[in-house]
């Protein structure tokens, strides 16, 4: 009889300590943005003109070197930054020089930028100059979006077309 | 400063584990099992895992709808497999954030004992690993914010020239590819992390790496109660056109996630980078002062291979004879590996203190606490004894009995004395009675002590208390340091048992016992341990 208690006892104890671990496993609910309000994330891989800062060599230059290798011009092999902008409702929400990755300085720029923001319309604007250029802009668009509580929505770039979608 | 913090700790393990050890009995005490009910645990995972894997689709498509009809169209065998799968796992980081602190409680870890330790260490790493894509093969909402958040933080580090992120937020850009990458993963590091744990227990002999079945039993019987209370299920689709924002998070696998928002990406990072280069460096942080390792004399060893058996540390490799002596083998001690535990010295067969030369040497002993300083103190320490009832304590310098003021003779184990020890006390009625004190008997500090001491006693194991000392006089008293009142207790009561027993026969006087280099008598079958 004690036997049989002490083994129920154990087996209690061992199902009470189970039981709060499974509880832990999925509670409590983590929230990680404010209730009503939506993201925008701005985010894409583009590789600013290289060829902007190509410089034209001189025929001496040329003359110099082998025959198999003579060019007309000498392009930097490391890339410039890329310069973004991102204005919400008219405020400026980024303002970013990205810079080129890889050890060389050879690959594209990246961005990945997380905005919240209250559900409902909004006025964006994005502008981008992927060239040496200190004023203007090489690709800008701007539009009214209607954000539902929890949507997301994505600010892409797509180089082929040149030009930003919003999805 | 790490003392400062281990010693409340161990307090702490003592508090709970004095009460488990009353209600499971030492035997079933899960907290002495921690180590065993992981692997247990591992093992219920990989074969729910393997199950769940037959009805599980690895499109990236099906994936989910496949964890669906498992979960609700065949809840009564695969859904009760998909919770077994999750607790099982759960319990694991329970076991091993547990089995940590209290190896690092006990003082388990530095010294000899390192390798355990830091082979540790890339286990916690793997056993996350396993748990994190786990959990993205669901493909539900909780996988979309284990997918985004483990992929922000990858893109952290200057690994990847595209944001691997983007590939969970934009639509269109996510390939059944990288799903299939994930499952592979999912096999392939819990199978390395399997390896590893064998790894970690290869320094340690004779490692726990079953629980009891009764504790097993039970454990299972509980699991699937839990599964059935509260059912593992999903959390609804991915979608990529909503953020992830409310999840219920594993607290167990994912509490670094919500870490990412508050603190910042490069803070956890840094975070798991300091707790590893901490656990790392523990062992050596304050160094352990070690004893010197135990020592051959060859001339006493006759090959017979009780220390190598007995020893809880590996330390102990029977090598080729290398002297003239007639026997196959010989003991050799490997120092970097033996904690000075003596519990060699206790197996030996040329341990005994009836020898009358003075030098008293045995097969293998400890240079800082010979087997004739042993004696010595025996002798002095029983010399003080007085009145009736004289009652002599070997005490395990772990435990309750090692603070006690008179009649105390320290020991680093119980299981160093040999059982010739007691004879020669009471024969020579140097005592009357003798307590053997050793650490709580789930907790042996040395691992094994308390378990050869036992079976020293009964016979199962040698070298054994031989018949003809009388049981009524010896008295094993397992207590932690948090038990001492329990052990003046008992000890007092003994003594009192000690005083009113009628004076012992007088017995004719012993012959010496075996001298030494004569083979070992035929073994007694081990007892099952
Ligand atoms: C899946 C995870 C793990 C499993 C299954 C596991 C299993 C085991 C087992 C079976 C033993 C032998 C226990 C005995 O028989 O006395 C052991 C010992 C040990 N473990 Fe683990 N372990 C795990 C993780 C860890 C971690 C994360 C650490 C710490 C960083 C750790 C530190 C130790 C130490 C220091 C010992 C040696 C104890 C001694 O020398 O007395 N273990 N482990
Ligand atoms: S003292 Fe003996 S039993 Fe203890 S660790 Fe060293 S060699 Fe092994
Ligand atoms: S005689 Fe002693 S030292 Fe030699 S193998 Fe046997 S127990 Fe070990």
């Amino acid at each position: 009889m004690i036997a049989i208690l002490r083994a129920a006892a154990q087996f209690l104890i061992i199902l009470a300590l189970f039981g709060g671990v499974a509880a832990f496993a999925n509670w409590p609910v983590y929230r990680q943005t404010p209730q009503g309000t939506a993201v925008i994330m701005v985010t894409f891989v583009h590789g600013a003109d290289r060829k902007a800062a190509c410089r034209k060599l001189t025929p001496a230059e040329i003359a110099k070197l082998p025959p198999n290798m003579r060019r007309t011009q000498e392009c930097p092999r490391s890339r410039p930054p890329l310069y973004l902008e991102l204005d919400i409702d008219g405020a400026p929400a980024l303002r970013a020089t990205l810079p080129p990755t890889g050890i060389a300085g050879d690959g594209p720029s990246r961005v990945y930028e997380r905005f919240v923001v209250p559900a409902g319309a909004h006025e964006i604007a994005v502008r981008m100059r992927d060239t040496p250029r200190s004023e203007g802009y090489d690709y800008e668009r701007t539009g009214r979006v209607t954000l539902t509580p929890d949507q997301l929505m994505v600010v892409d770039f797509r180089a082929e077309s040149g030009e930003f979608l919003f999805r | 400063m790490i003392g400062a913090i281990r010693k409340p700790l161990r307090y702490g393990f003592e508090l709970i584990e004095r009460p488990f050890e009353r209600v499971f009995g030492p035997a079933l005490n899960p907290l002495a099992q921690l180590g065993a009910l992981g692997f247990f645990f591992f093992w219920i995972v990989a074969v729910s895992g393997i199950y769940l894997f037959i009805f599980f689709d690895t499109g990236i498509e099906q994936a989910y709808q496949s964890v669906e009809s498992i979960t609700n169209d065949h809840w009564y065998h695969a859904g009760v497999m998909r919770s077994l799968h999750r607790y099982a796992s759960d319990l694991m980081v329970v076991m091993v954030a547990t089995h940590l602190l209290r190896e690092f409680a006990y003082d388990h870890y530095r010294g000899a004992r390192f390798f355990s330790w830091l082979t540790g260490l890339p286990i916690i790493w793997l056993l996350y690993a396993s748990g994190i894509t786990g959990y993205w093969l669901v493909w539900d909402k909780l996988a979309q914010y284990v997918a985004i958040i483990s992929s922000e933080l990858l893109d952290w580090l200057p690994i990847f020239g595209e944001p691997i992120a983007r590939n969970f937020i934009a639509t269109g850009t996510l390939t059944s590819r990288f799903f299939t990458l994930m499952v592979f993963m999912h096999i392939a590091v819990p199978l390395f992390l399997l390896f590893l744990m064998w790894v970690h227990i290869l320094r340690i002999s004779r490692p726990k790496v079953n629980p009891p079945r009764t504790l097993a039993l039970m454990s299972l019987a509980a699991l699937i109660g839990v599964s059935l209370w509260n059912p593992a299920v999903s959390q609804g689709h991915v979608d990529l056109a909503r953020a992830p924002v409310e999840v219920g998070l594993d607290w167990f696998y994912l509490p670094l996630y919500p870490l990412t928002d508050i603190w910042g990406k490069g803070a956890v990072w840094a975070f798991l980078g300091a707790f590893s280069v901490m656990i790392g460096l523990m062992p050596w942080l304050p160094p352990l002062r070690r004893a010197k390792a135990a020592e051959v004399t060859l001339d006493h060893c006759n090959g017979c291979g009780r220390c190598a058996e007995d020893c809880p540390y590996e330390a102990i490799r029977m090598v080729r004879r290398t002297d003239a002596l007639p026997f196959p083998t010989q003991a050799e001690v490997n120092p970097s590996l033996c904690v000075s535990c003596g519990i060699c010295t206790g197996s030996c067969p040329s341990s005994t203190p009836f020898r009358r030369s003075e030098e008293l040497v045995t097969g293998i002993d400890l240079p800082e606490y010979s087997l004739k300083e042993l004696r010595e103190r025996t002798r002095e320490t029983a010399a003080a004894l007085e009145g009736p009832g004289r009652v002599l304590v070997f005490a395990c310098e772990h435990g309750a009995g090692a603070g006690g003021e008179r009649g105390v003779v320290p020991v680093p184990c119980v299981a160093m004395v040999p059982p010739s020890f007691f004879d020669f006390v009471l024969s020579r009625k140097l005592a009357d009675g003798v307590v053997v004190a050793g650490c709580a008997e789930s907790a042996c500090f040395n691992r094994l002590g308390v378990t050869w001491t036992q079976e020293r006693f009964t016979g199962a194991r040698d070298p054994y208390l031989r018949a003809r000392v009388p049981r009524e006089r010896i008295k094993t008293i397992w207590a932690s340091t948090l038990e001492v009142a329990r052990f003046e207790r008992e000890r007092a009561a003994f003594a009192a048992e000690i005083a009113a027993l009628p004076p012992p026969v007088a017995r004719k006087a012993q012959p010496s016992a075996p001298a030494a280099r004569t083979p070992a008598p035929d073994r007694v079958p081990e007892g099952t341990s």
